[in-house]
């Protein structure tokens, strides 16, 4: 079984993020691998360890991508793609997929996953961008995947606890929503142990037309409401807590 | 303006059509009026007969057969694209699971464009303009949105829907097609009996990612106790296998209405706010204040939520003994 694992980087929300004339700055930000990705690559390293896979990783070349494909292969990934091109930071998330898709038809995967969304999401989320785009099974809100016969069986989450269990055929691709454990953490120095020892490939990618959006502005949005707000003096705000529950005559005794 | 079809994707819940689908109706009659378009509503499964009888669309296509009683990513995507055409002005379906498979896969099938996570649609001087939330809530980002076929994926209850609105819409049935590379194996329903049930709380103690360690969750259970309230949590707690699904608030998860909304540690992602806005109040603390949590509690604080909690407890058990 061969599982392609599609990642990209986003602004760290840690960070501040500044607009500038109606547009996110994204030059001085720090990048961080989506944390959904993260999920589908531990999924993926999961399969390889308990039911045997190899699993590659994927990612466009926006940036400094090559710390997280170091990182996937610290973590336990068998080879590392980057797709090259003259891209930008800005890349729409169907110029993503584009380019996703075109790597992947001749990628020969049996599986492939991605997490189920991104904080940058603006344009559809890539796993089904891609999955439209190659034509493939899909499936988005997943968890608990696992390979046997040359099938994928997965979890598909419904809304309010409900789910189902689902059997594809491969090529299949899915959305992951959370892997069965925590993303592993690897070390700064098994990381850099990898990047002197391990490689990444690098693929062309051609970028041609997609559907593009007319973004007017990005704006940090003025909330109708807001929290009355207290402090951070722990008394006090357990005093509040307590006068508010005693309001409400919901406090025992 | 040629007359185009805006297209609802209709939902289901609890064998009633959802909120959601009734809010999306409810903007798609909007733009259609407004922009000379007519409203298609599309629904799936012997059961949704019904539940579109009287909806305010002009024509309701039901997808008919067992391959779609369930959601089923294949059946529906399949089915769905049989419906859309040339004249297809708007395709419009909920952030849910269903919204989050077809409507990205639809878009690029379709080479359409597609604008996610929408919590405003509104026409300005003939353009359709959608405003969506994107980095956590932390932006938003305002979109034109051609009419002349576009998806678009809205949050539900960004906006009411107008129950007083009725129709007859025309009633087309299309058969459901079969399945050739995904097999739905059981639908499994949510838990239930097996844990408490968070959505009969008055009073629900949520922790968030802000809890740091499983070892704290003690913390959280001796304040519900205190406070005669149940632990609840977002998605993250769950991910992490800290507590179980039955647990846990938001979309993918129950949606909650108790007396007081307690959220600890809880950054306030869109998907976990769908699921507890409507709190009767909702206490928030977090130690970002810039945490979008505060945008919807009614009030906040910035304490450090694992001295809060057993000070709170403290307090508690102090004054009932």
């Amino acid at each position: 079984m061969k599982i392609v694992v599609l990642m990209k980087d986003v602004p760290d929300l840690v960070d501040e993020l500044e607009v500038e004339d109606g547009v996110l700055a994204l030059e001085d930000m720090t990048f961080v691998p989506s944390e959904w990705d993260d999920q589908a690559l531990e999924e993926a390293l999961l399969i390889k360890e308990e039911e045997g896979a190899d699993v590659f990783v994927a990612a466009i070349d926006t940036g400094d991508v090559d710390t997280m494909l170091y990182t996937a292969l610290a973590k336990g990934a068998d080879q590392a793609v980057k797709i090259v091109g003259d891209f930008s930071r800005t890349l729409t998330n169907r110029e993503r997929a584009k380019l996703f898709a075109d790597f992947l038809r001749t990628a020969s995967a049996d599986l492939v996953l991605t997490g189920v969304q991104a904080i940058d999401d603006l344009d559809g989320q890539i796993a089904g961008l891609v999955a439209g785009a190659l034509g493939v099974v899909h499936a988005s809100v997943v968890r608990d995947v696992h390979t046997a016969d040359g099938q994928v069986q997965f979890i598909q989450e419904y809304s309010g606890g409900r789910m189902a269990e689902f059997s594809a055929k491969t090529p299949a691709l899915l959305g992951v929503q959370a892997a069965r454990k925590p993303p592993r953490y690897v070390t700064i120095a098994k990381v850099r142990q990898v990047q002197k020892s391990g490689e990444i490939t690098e693929v062309e990618g051609n970028l041609t037309e997609t559907p593009t959006l007319a973004v007017r502005r990005v704006y940090q949005p003025v909330a109708q409401g807001h929290a009355e707000m207290w402090g951070d003096d722990v008394d006090e705000v357990a005093e509040n807590i307590i006068r508010l529950l005693e309001d409400k005559k919901l406090l025992r005794g | 303006m040629q007359m185009g079809k805006i297209i609802v994707l209709a939902e289901f819940a609890e064998g009633a059509l959802a909120d959601a689908t009734r809010e999306l109706l409810t903007r798609a009659r909007d733009i259609a009026s407004a922009a000379g378009h007519t409203v298609t509503v599309v629904a799936f499964g012997d059961q949704a007969r019904d539940g579109v009888r009287e909806v305010d669309a002009d024509e309701a296509v039901i997808i008919s057969g067992p391959t779609v009683a369930t959601y089923h990513p294949e059946t529906y995507e399949r089915a769905i694209g049989e419906v859309l055409s040339d004249d297809t002005a708007l395709v419009m379906v909920s952030n849910t699971t269903m919204g989050m498979d077809l409507g990205a896969s639809l878009a690029a099938r379709q080479n359409l464009p597609m604008v996610a996570y929408c919590t405003d649609l509104v026409l300005e001087d003939g353009t359709l303009v959608a405003t969506s939330q994107v980095y956590g809530g932390k932006l938003n980002a305002e979109v034109e949105v051609p009419l002349t076929g576009a998806v678009v994926t809205v949050i539900p209850g960004s906006w009411p829907s107008d129950p007083s609105r009725r129709g007859t819409p025309a009633i087309r049935e299309q058969a459901a097609p079969s399945p050739e590379a995904l097999e739905l194996r059981r639908v499994i329903e949510a838990e239930s009996g097996q844990d408490v049930d968070i959505t009969k709380a008055d009073i629900l103690v949520s922790v968030g990612r802000g809890i740091e360690d499983p070892d704290n969750l003690e913390l959280a259970d001796e304040l519900a106790e205190a406070i005669g309230g149940v632990v609840s949590c977002s998605r993250p707690v769950v991910d992490a296998g800290w507590l179980p699904r039955s647990r846990q608030v938001g979309k993918s998860g129950k949606t909650v209405k108790p007396k007081v909304y307690l959220a600890l540690g809880i950054s306030g992602a869109p998907e976990h706010l769908q699921g507890m806005k409507d709190a009767e109040l909702i206490i928030a603390v977090n130690n970002d204040e810039r945490a979008p949590i505060f945008d919807v509690a009614h009030f906040g604080a910035t304490a450090d939520i694992l001295d809060l909690m057993p000070a709170l407890a403290e307090k508690l058990t102090g004054r009932a003994g």
